[in-house]
């Protein structure tokens, strides 16, 4: 029997885990932007001493790691699991972070849906008592997806107006069986939705159609409306996803227009920072969450916030054979208090 | 979002994305791809008052044109003159340098074999092999119509 199933795609945790630190690592160029003074540390130079692109982002993922770890008063010995994964090809940022910290891990694919993939799982193992502590994280670069998705750096080219900047940076969070808040209380597995986008610059009308079907069965399994949540915050829609997303919960009869925003539109300054339709990557979500959303939970300016990183599962190599680009979103929802 | 189809999806999210600003993109290509271009008439006439004949002064305009292509690829500058200039700093040769120099530049990481060598050609390649199959292509129809002349 599954006792803590809502509806079709959501759970209830009777337990609900707590979140119990955080940490934040960005670049330079999140650092200048409007959520700089949210973040724990701001890198200098984007490389951070390292032979790669690769190795940059690996490194930012592991100090992230372990200074959440840290953070809390804990030790690598404390930590029962660790739930992370990145953008890169065989999620290599997670996997070699992960050889340094030696504590037992599960690499996750959900592209830029990561972070609340890897909360949400992260929060069935502790409420199904198979731990007490995990680490939920995952990272991104800029550069490095540049060169995995699109073209060289110092290659010559115009950026479409609907294309995204992938943020540089890496979030963690350590989830605990106990402490006081703030508590994942619920969470919605997204389904793969395609409506059938092809263009890679355009990510944000790939995402949305998945981030209005998380949307509508998180409403109809729980039985909230928008209006329950201060705060419901996307992944990395960027202001084309977020506008198309408005729209079509519109139609279907919710009203988002006051509560509703996406991490890639508030991490940059689109206009000053040249960043098209807003911030992008794994890093994206878990940055903004780790950094403002939890800060203002702790502080109380947040009581309840429904979290859906958005993930674009794009390989360029089926996109060149003619195939769309599938979309998911999974949401949890984060209360200061326990029900 | 069921009682949408893919298609009428597809249609309704291209209205959302902004319009490219077409007058200014001309407008910029024009000047930097003028700019480009007037710069190697410079070269060109110069090298003739040095006394060069018509052949080796094609030969050094390019060779010169290349190398500063690939400069200011280095130095970090031509992918700016490119996000001004779009296909007015990509047509010309100076853009054909700067597509082998970045990706050479981008994958030295991974080695002079594997890195540099085999990626340098990941955005140039397609053009040279069309490139040179449509000049062959153009040499056998020059000949075959002007053989029996």
């Amino acid at each position: 029997m599954a006792l803590k199933k809502l509806g079709s795609q959501t759970v209830k945790f009777h337990n609900p885990p707590s979140i119990i630190s955080t940490y934040t690592i960005v670049g330079p160029k999140e650092g200048e932007g409007p959520l700089k003074d949210y973040f724990d540390f701001i890198l200098e130079d984007d490389m951070w001493g390292q032979a790669s692109f690769e190795k940059a982002e690996a490194k930012i993922q592991e100090e992230t790691i372990k200074a959440a770890i840290n953070n809390g008063n804990l030790t690598n010995q404390d930590i029962d699991f660790i739930l992370s994964g990145d953008l890169l090809n065989q999620i290599v940022s997670s996997t070699y972070t992960a050889r340094q910290l030696s504590i037992p891990y599960y690499g996750l694919y959900g592209a830029c849906s990561t972070m609340t993939e890897s909360l949400s799982l992260g929060a069935m193992i502790i409420d199904g008592g198979f731990a007490d502590k995990v680490v939920c994280a995952t990272s991104s670069h800029f550069s490095s997806a540049e060169r995995q998705f699109r073209f060289p750096l110092e290659y010559g080219s115009q950026r479409n107006f609907s294309s995204q900047w992938t943020v540089t940076g890496a979030g963690a969070t350590i989830l605990s069986s106990t402490g006081d808040g703030p508590y994942i209380t619920y969470a919605t597995t997204g389904k793969i939705v395609d409506k059938g986008i092809k263009d890679a610059s355009n990510m944000g009308a790939a995402m949305a159609p998945a981030a209005v079907d998380t949307l509508i069965t998180h409403f109809k399994d729980t039985g909230f409306s928008p209006s329950d949540y201060d705060l419901i915050i996307s992944g990395d829609l960027g202001k084309i996803g977020k506008s198309i997303v408005l729209d079509l919960l519109k139609k279907e009869g919710y009203d988002l227009s006051n509560n509703f925003t996406d991490c890639g539109v508030e991490i940059f300054d689109g206009e000053k920072q040249d960043t098209h339709a807003g911030g992008s990557g794994c890093a994206c979500a878990a940055v903004v969450f780790n950094g403002y959303i939890y800060k203002e939970m702790k502080k109380g300016n947040l009581k309840r916030v429904l979290l859906m990183a958005t993930g674009a599962l794009h390989s360029t190599i089926i996109n060149q054979q003619g195939e769309s680009i599938p979309g998911i979103a999974h949401a949890i929802t984060i209360d200061i208090n326990k029900d | 979002m069921e009682n949408m189809t893919n298609k009428e999806y597809q249609k309704y999210a291209e209205k959302k994305v902004p319009k490219p600003t077409y007058f200014k993109n001309m407008l910029m290509a024009f000047l930097v791809g003028g700019i480009i271009c007037t710069f190697g008439q410079f070269i060109r006439n110069l090298l003739f008052k040095s006394g060069l004949d018509e052949k080796a002064v094609a030969g050094g305009t390019a060779i010169i044109l290349v190398f500063l292509g690939a400069l200011l690829t280095g130095l970090g500058v031509y992918d700016k003159i490119g996000k001004i200039g779009g296909a007015g700093a990509a047509i010309p040769i100076t853009g054909f340098s700067n597509a082998i120099v970045s990706p050479a530049m981008e994958h030295r990481t991974e080695g002079l074999i594997f890195g540099v060598a085999s990626k340098m050609f990941i955005i140039a390649g397609p053009v040279l092999v069309y490139g040179v199959t449509s000049s062959v292509l153009v040499g056998i129809l020059y000949l075959l119509l002007t053989k029996g002349r």
